[in-house]
């Protein structure tokens, strides 16, 4: 064979190997599920293999192997996307690319840019008390957070409404009474003050303020007394008011008046709960699954904190900022792997002493129980009665450190509309009024006001 | 009368018989050598197609449609609408195209300055270019994460531990809204410097010593050789580094993801790109980022196509 035939002959080669590989990869779509006898269903976020030392990962993996043999020819693969659950941007990129799992977890505040990307599957008919036994018992909102025109798109088995998070140790250290929290942001202020005085890079209370999280959280700040986000009729900004104003000025006075909040600014949610894990922080707003990742991700101690209601203007808070996770099916999925899908979601998450309930596993993990989460269940329903009574058997806390924050139920108010697009707007005012000691208050709200009024007129 | 009939008919039409063979031979030779490199080519051009071409004529397409609950329609110029009222729109490019000239300043002329000065080492010279190299070996992400401790605007931040030293007062760093890009542009040329160095110091030593010889046989000091040598024999890769530099900083991403949260103070640090990240990611809107992908591309196209008019050539 000639060397210029050789040649040839190679490119060929070259290029059907080439062809074939990207044929392959375009053809690589799994269509796992599709047998009769044998439903596969992918299911995402398991735990990571980092979180508690790979314990929560190893419970997980032998729950799926009890729920594949009480439901024969079901298979459940799990896959991790690493942290990336907890990762907005991942998400949407895996939902735009379609690259996401058969029941893949989301966000509430998700559902419409799930719906937006065309990946959902309507569940409605698939959901009922016999499928998931207490489906009867979920609280209605986390139902509505999932449901679009009538219809359902996700099963919810997580809920939560924020609080204020305090580090019971530098309470003591500062001379403050843990059992009796602050109860108005002029409390927080105060407590902030007496606990930033024990010097060594002490922080008496932190907060967000880039990454979308400052405007999070001036969204909790303002529910708490008494404010809103946006009109009713959700086309104009309404946070430009005297509340609105009292959350900057507050948290501008903390900064510059009484410099209880540290220097450092621009924070985001790991670099808080890092210097929170660090016993650098006395207090922040979170829900009680901040303390969850303070023990799981950031190596901290669950003794040291409490959690108290969210702070109020002058007396008690008039609503908190709720939130919660679910499970979406996939666009495409079989109706034989949407109930899998449904089984298995029920089976982990919904079903009082297994999976995320599985208070006796957890407990010989070292993990914290006890902890008023999630707040799923309506309470005074059976099952929530159920659930307490197996969390109070398997508790390793004090619950009386959470005491006054479940004893105190608040108004739980949804993200606004567009919730993220407003967020960036509300952290240029709190970043400014953390880093800007001559921040002008009225000045910076007008500013959002006109923005955030823009923003919601161009979306119609 | 003569005739010349009597040629023999053979002998003449043998050379023709030949003469329109070779050059089907040749043909089919060519044919054959064109056909194999095509093929080699296929490889990269479905690459290229695959990777590059098609994401960038569906961005084009993408920026004049709108996806709403699964439904895409063509919309018109309503995103790039939409995106001129962005509240961060106008604030993204001025800090991009303040980045752009800071960094050209810092990032363009001192590596320059470097690679000559370095260049005029007997010794030693390849340690120093190790030295001058490393920070390029560090993942940007990891060199970030250090300069985000440095900027920390307490004294425990090493560059305000400095200005303490001289008794300057401290800055706030990537928490000042002045000083943001400019806090940017130190972190991005530390990371950067290193790579154009040895780029300036390759094309410096192909540059014939006979050239310096007789310049400073003609008295010429320091600075007017390298004015009157040194740039002028490196006047292409300078030029090149010039369009390379613009293109490369226009797109500013990682520092103020990592120095200052993405926006900084008020917008202090949002860049073309991140404004694209937080549209396509953060705000469920990946037809605005295309939109602003595009506007991004067709102003680095024409400042490229610029370039390319007015940059010096070989000849």
């Amino acid at each position: 064979m000639s060397v210029r035939l050789l040649r040839t002959v190679g490119a060929v080669a070259l290029a059907a190997a080439v062809g074939l590989s990207l044929a392959s990869c375009s053809s690589s779509n799994d269509k796992s599920g599709a047998s009769d006898s044998k439903t596969t269903i992918v299911v995402d976020c398991p735990p990571l293999k980092t979180d508690n030392g790979g314990k929560s990962l190893a419970q997980w993996n032998a729950d799926v192997v009890a729920f594949e043999k009480a439901n024969p020819g079901v298979t459940v693969k799990s896959i991790s996307v690493g942290s990336q659950c907890d990762n907005p941007p991942d998400f949407t990129a895996r939902l735009q690319g379609g690259t996401q799992a058969d029941v893949f977890y989301g966000y509430m505040t998700d559902l419409n840019q799930v719906l937006d990307a065309g990946q959902a599957e309507d569940i409605t008919s698939f959901v009922n008390a016999s499928t998931v036994p207490y489906w009867d018992s979920l609280i209605p909102s986390a139902k509505t957070a999932f449901t679009d025109d009538g219809k359902l798109y996700a099963l919810p088995y997580s809920a939560y409404t924020m609080g204020l998070v305090i580090n019971k140790n530098l309470f003591k250290q500062a001379g403050l009474d843990p059992a009796k929290p602050p109860a108005t942001w002029q409390e927080v202020a105060t407590a902030a003050k007496k606990i930033a005085a024990l010097g060594n890079g002490i922080a008496g209370y932190q907060e967000y303020s880039a990454g979308n999280t400052g405007g999070w959280h001036f969204t909790a700040e303002l529910y708490s007394r008494g404010g809103q986000m946006v009109s009713d009729d959700g086309k104009s900004a309404a946070f430009n008011t005297p509340a609105g104003q009292a959350v900057l000025q507050n948290l501008h006075d903390m900064r510059f008046t009484d410099n209880s909040v540290g220097t450092k600014q621009l924070l985001q949610w790991p670099d808080l709960l890092t210097n929170a894990a660090a016993g650098k922080v006395g207090m922040y707003i979170g829900a009680p699954d901040s303390i969850t990742a303070i023990v799981n991700t950031f190596h901290g101690k669950f003794s040291d904190w409490a959690m108290a209601p969210m702070p109020g203007d002058n007396g008690a808070a008039k609503a908190a900022l709720g939130g919660g996770n679910g499970y979406f099916f996939k666009k495409g999925l079989t109706p034989a792997q949407i109930k899998a899908g449904i089984a298995w979601v029920t089976y982990e998450e919904l079903m009082p002493g297994q999976g995320q309930f599985n208070y006796v596993a957890q407990k010989e993990m070292g993990l914290p129980v006890g902890l008023p989460q999630p707040q799923i269940w309506v309470p005074g329903s059976e099952v929530q009665k159920k659930d307490d009574e197996l969390k109070k058997a398997n508790t390793n806390l004090d619950l009386t450190d959470y005491a006054s924050f479940v004893a105190s139920p608040l108004a739980i108010k949804l993200e606004p509309p567009q919730a993220q697009a407003i967020y960036a707007i509300l952290d240029a005012c709190m970043s400014a009024v953390l880093t800007q000691a001559d921040a002008n208050i009225p000045d910076l709200l007008k500013t959002a006001e006109s923005k955030v009024n823009t923003l919601l007129s161009q979306s119609k | 009368m003569t005739t010349t009939t009597t040629m023999p008919a053979a002998p003449a039409s043998a050379p023709r018989t030949g003469a329109a063979a070779r050059p089907r031979r040749d043909l089919r030779r060519r044919v054959a050598g064109a056909l194999t490199g095509h093929v080699y080519l296929i490889g990269a051009v479905l690459c290229f197609a695959l990777f590059s071409w098609y994401p960038m004529v569906r961005e084009f397409i993408m920026s004049f449609q709108r996806t709403r609950r699964g439904v895409t329609t063509w919309v018109g110029w309503q995103n790039y609408e939409r995106l001129w009222h962005d509240p961060s729109f106008a604030a993204a490019w001025r800090n991009t195209i303040t980045f752009t000239v800071l960094a050209l300043v810092f990032g363009y002329a001192l590596p320059f300055l470097i690679a000559v000065l370095l260049n005029e080492f007997r010794h030693a010279q390849g340690y120093l270019r190790v030295l001058v190299y490393l920070p390029v070996m560090l993942p940007p992400a990891s060199a970030l994460f250090l300069f985000k401790y440095a900027y920390d605007p307490s004294q425990a931040g090493i560059f305000n531990y400095l200005l303490h030293l001289l008794h300057l007062p401290a800055s706030g760093w990537t928490q000042s809204r002045t000083m943001t890009i400019p806090s940017l542009v130190i972190a991005s040329t530390w990371m950067n410097v290193g790579s154009a160095i040895l780029v300036y110091l390759a094309a410096l030593q192909n540059i014939p010593g006979e050239l310096y010889e007789a310049a400073e046989l003609d008295g010429a000091g320091l600075l007017r050789r390298i004015w009157n040598v040194t740039i002028p024999q490196t006047r292409l890769i300078l030029s090149l580094m010039f369009l390379l530099q613009i293109v490369a900083t226009m797109q500013l991403f990682i520092e103020p993801l990592i120095l200052a949260g993405g926006a900084g103070v008020q917008d202090s640090a949002t860049s073309v790109v991140y404004l694209m990240y937080q549209h396509a990611f953060r705000q469920n809107d990946l037809n605005g980022a295309a939109a602003l992908g595009v506007m991004l591309l067709v102003v680095l196209a024409g400042f490229s196509a610029l370039y390319a008019r007015l940059a010096p050539r070989q000849d």
